[in-house]
């Protein structure tokens, strides 16, 4: 419920219909994450504010984090990304896009089981440096890998 | 109403290795349409995945995620039978909840 | 059989509402016969080039996880429905192994229907059904056939779950009838037909092994071992833009990049081409809906 309680006292209007919804039971706690989304992480048009966000300015590379991307992407539209940490105790896996408009572009949290991995699939802009944070024990590490985009011809 | 996902959950090993694909936009905000109006942002903002009620994993999602995502995650402890649910929330509010069992 | 060519290619491209420009221009017809002989001599295949190389390993990730899957799955939920005008599903549509069986028809496809006495490819024969069946105007389907940020037409979603239906199967394009030895013949003669300002044809650009645009290798439709490219992956879910296409939608945009008149939709002239290509490819495994650039 702790969740629930830093949403609903945010304060905000949002909250307030959030926290009616609650009491009259039409939403379940896991919906209301959207509310719970990091903003200023996620509205950050670059990486030393995407990072700021994430509480992550001190992470420190790290060779036990994996991330699998393409050296040169076929479209910059659909970029398959997979990442996972070895590092023990990895609670949270972050990746961002340093070039896009918005560099952060998901953070997951695992709990009960979850391996800390995570396949996605993301837009780049542009040729652009793929990072990811992990978060273990408090602490933030960091990997990273260019992915070239390319244009393409006609579509198959 | 958005259309329904596809999920795909299997043991594989120790664990069960679980595949969403959904079905949605994922409008950035950034692109202008032939009038050259920009489009509005409309993305998903959280995903969340449960197995037997209990949050696996907890997302957030940003406009960077390619349109109609596709997500893999992978669980230690969950068996064959076990309840997956996926569920999302969207920054208009729509949202969308599947489920299916490990096979 | 000899057939003649020239007037069956320019009667196709005239019932697609297409000009046939060189025709117009005067060109004798014996200037046209550039076509290579499709007799099958496999393309030796050479090492594909590091960047061809690594999108081949990243699109049997992308291939795994295809949200193709997404559109298939909506196309099954609109063959069982109960819609149009008629108030019913599609059920009992006839795709050539008798009504109602989707299983396996769609790598037989195009074929011979001796209902409408004519040769369909499987987008076109499902707008038939749509049509007898249903109730919906084919003239209305034909106005926005093709997928866009807005909507995907209902005969993308439905030939998306009939071509996955066909997963896995091999390509049995049927050639017993006249009128699909017709369909071949004048598809081949489509692939080869000069047109057009730039003065092209589909055998321009797919006609010889070893072409590009940027960096996508262009398969060689006439060649036996390309032929499958032509295929293979469609029903196409295209990263760009992130929409279904069926290769209706294919044959539409390389017309428009030839600088032709758009074919109809559905028309003759395009299950001719599809026949021409498929029959190319006869024997070879159809792996389903796919992924595309």
């Amino acid at each position: 419920m702790d969740m629930l309680r830093r949403t609903i006292l945010k304060g905000a209007s949002v909250s307030g219909v959030l926290s009616v919804a609650l009491a009259a039971g039409v939403l379940k706690p896991g919906q209301v994450l959207a509310a719970d989304w990091n903003k200023s992480a996620f509205d950050s048009k670059d990486l030393d504010g995407a990072m700021k966000g994430l509480g992550a300015t001190a992470a420190t590379e790290s060779k036990d984090i994996v991330l699998k991307a393409p050296d040169i992407a076929e479209n910059g539209a659909v970029v398959p990304v997979d990442v996972a940490s070895n590092i023990p105790n990895t609670s949270e896996l972050s990746i961002l896009v340093v070039k896009n408009p918005f560099p952060l572009s998901t953070t997951f949290h695992f709990s009960n089981g979850a391996i800390p991995e995570a396949a996605v699939r993301l837009k780049l802009a542009q040729t652009s440096v793929v990072k990811v944070v992990a978060k273990a024990d408090g602490k933030f590490y960091t990997a990273q890998k260019e992915v070239k985009v390319t244009v393409g011809g006609c579509g198959g | 109403m958005a259309d329904p996902m596809k999920i795909r959950a299997q043991m594989k090993g120790d664990a069960a290795e679980i595949r969403v694909l959904m079905s949605h936009p994922m409008e950035t905000g950034q692109r202008k349409d032939g009038a050259g109006k920009v489009i509005p942002a409309h993305f998903i903002q959280s995903v969340t995945v449960t197995v037997n009620g209990k949050t696996v994993v907890d997302g957030q999602i940003g406009t960077s995620v390619s349109r109609n995502p596709v997500f893999g995650f992978r669980v230690k402890g969950a068996k064959a039978g076990d309840k997956v649910v996926v569920s999302w929330v969207d920054n208009t509010g729509d949202k969308r909840s599947d489920e299916t069992a490990i096979n | 059989m000899k057939y003649t060519i020239t007037l069956g290619a320019l009667a196709a491209l005239s019932l697609a509402g297409i000009a046939p420009s060189a025709a117009a221009q005067g060109k004798p017809a014996a200037e046209k016969h550039h076509m290579k002989p499709m007799h099958a001599m496999p393309a030796m295949k050479a090492a594909p080039d590091p960047t061809t190389a690594d999108f081949e390993k990243f699109r049997e990730v992308l291939e795994d996880d295809n949200p193709a899957e997404l559109f298939e799955q909506k196309g099954k939920e609109l063959w069982t429905m109960k819609r149009g005008p008629k108030n019913a599903s599609l059920e009992q549509c006839d795709l050539g192994l008798g009504p109602g069986v989707v299983k396996g028809a769609y790598v037989k496809m195009p074929r011979y229907f001796a209902d409408v006495d004519q040769v369909m490819d499987a987008e076109r024969r499902i707008v038939y059904c749509m049509e007898t069946l249903q109730g919906f105007k084919a003239a209305d389907l034909a106005k926005k056939p093709f997928s866009s940020d807005s909507s995907t037409p209902d005969p993308v979603s439905l030939t998306t779950y009939v071509a996955g239906q066909s997963r896995g199967m091999k390509l049995a394009i049927p050639q017993k009838n006249p009128k699909e030895r017709e369909a071949f013949e004048v598809g081949r003669e489509i692939f080869h037909y000069r047109a057009g300002p730039y003065d092209f044809s589909c055998a321009t650009c797919h006609g010889e092994d070893g072409k590009r645009i940027r960096t996508q290798v262009l398969p060689n439709l006439s060649s036996k071992s390309g032929a499958m490219a032509a295929t293979q992956g469609w029903p196409g879910y295209r990263m760009t833009g992130g929409l279904m296409h069926t290769i209706q939608w294919r044959m539409n945009d390389c017309f428009r990049q030839q600088r032709f008149p758009e074919p109809g939709y559905v028309s003759q002239t395009i299950t001719d081409l599809l026949t021409y290509m498929a029959v190319n490819a006869n024997g070879q495994v159809y792996k389903g809906p796919g992924i595309k650039r």
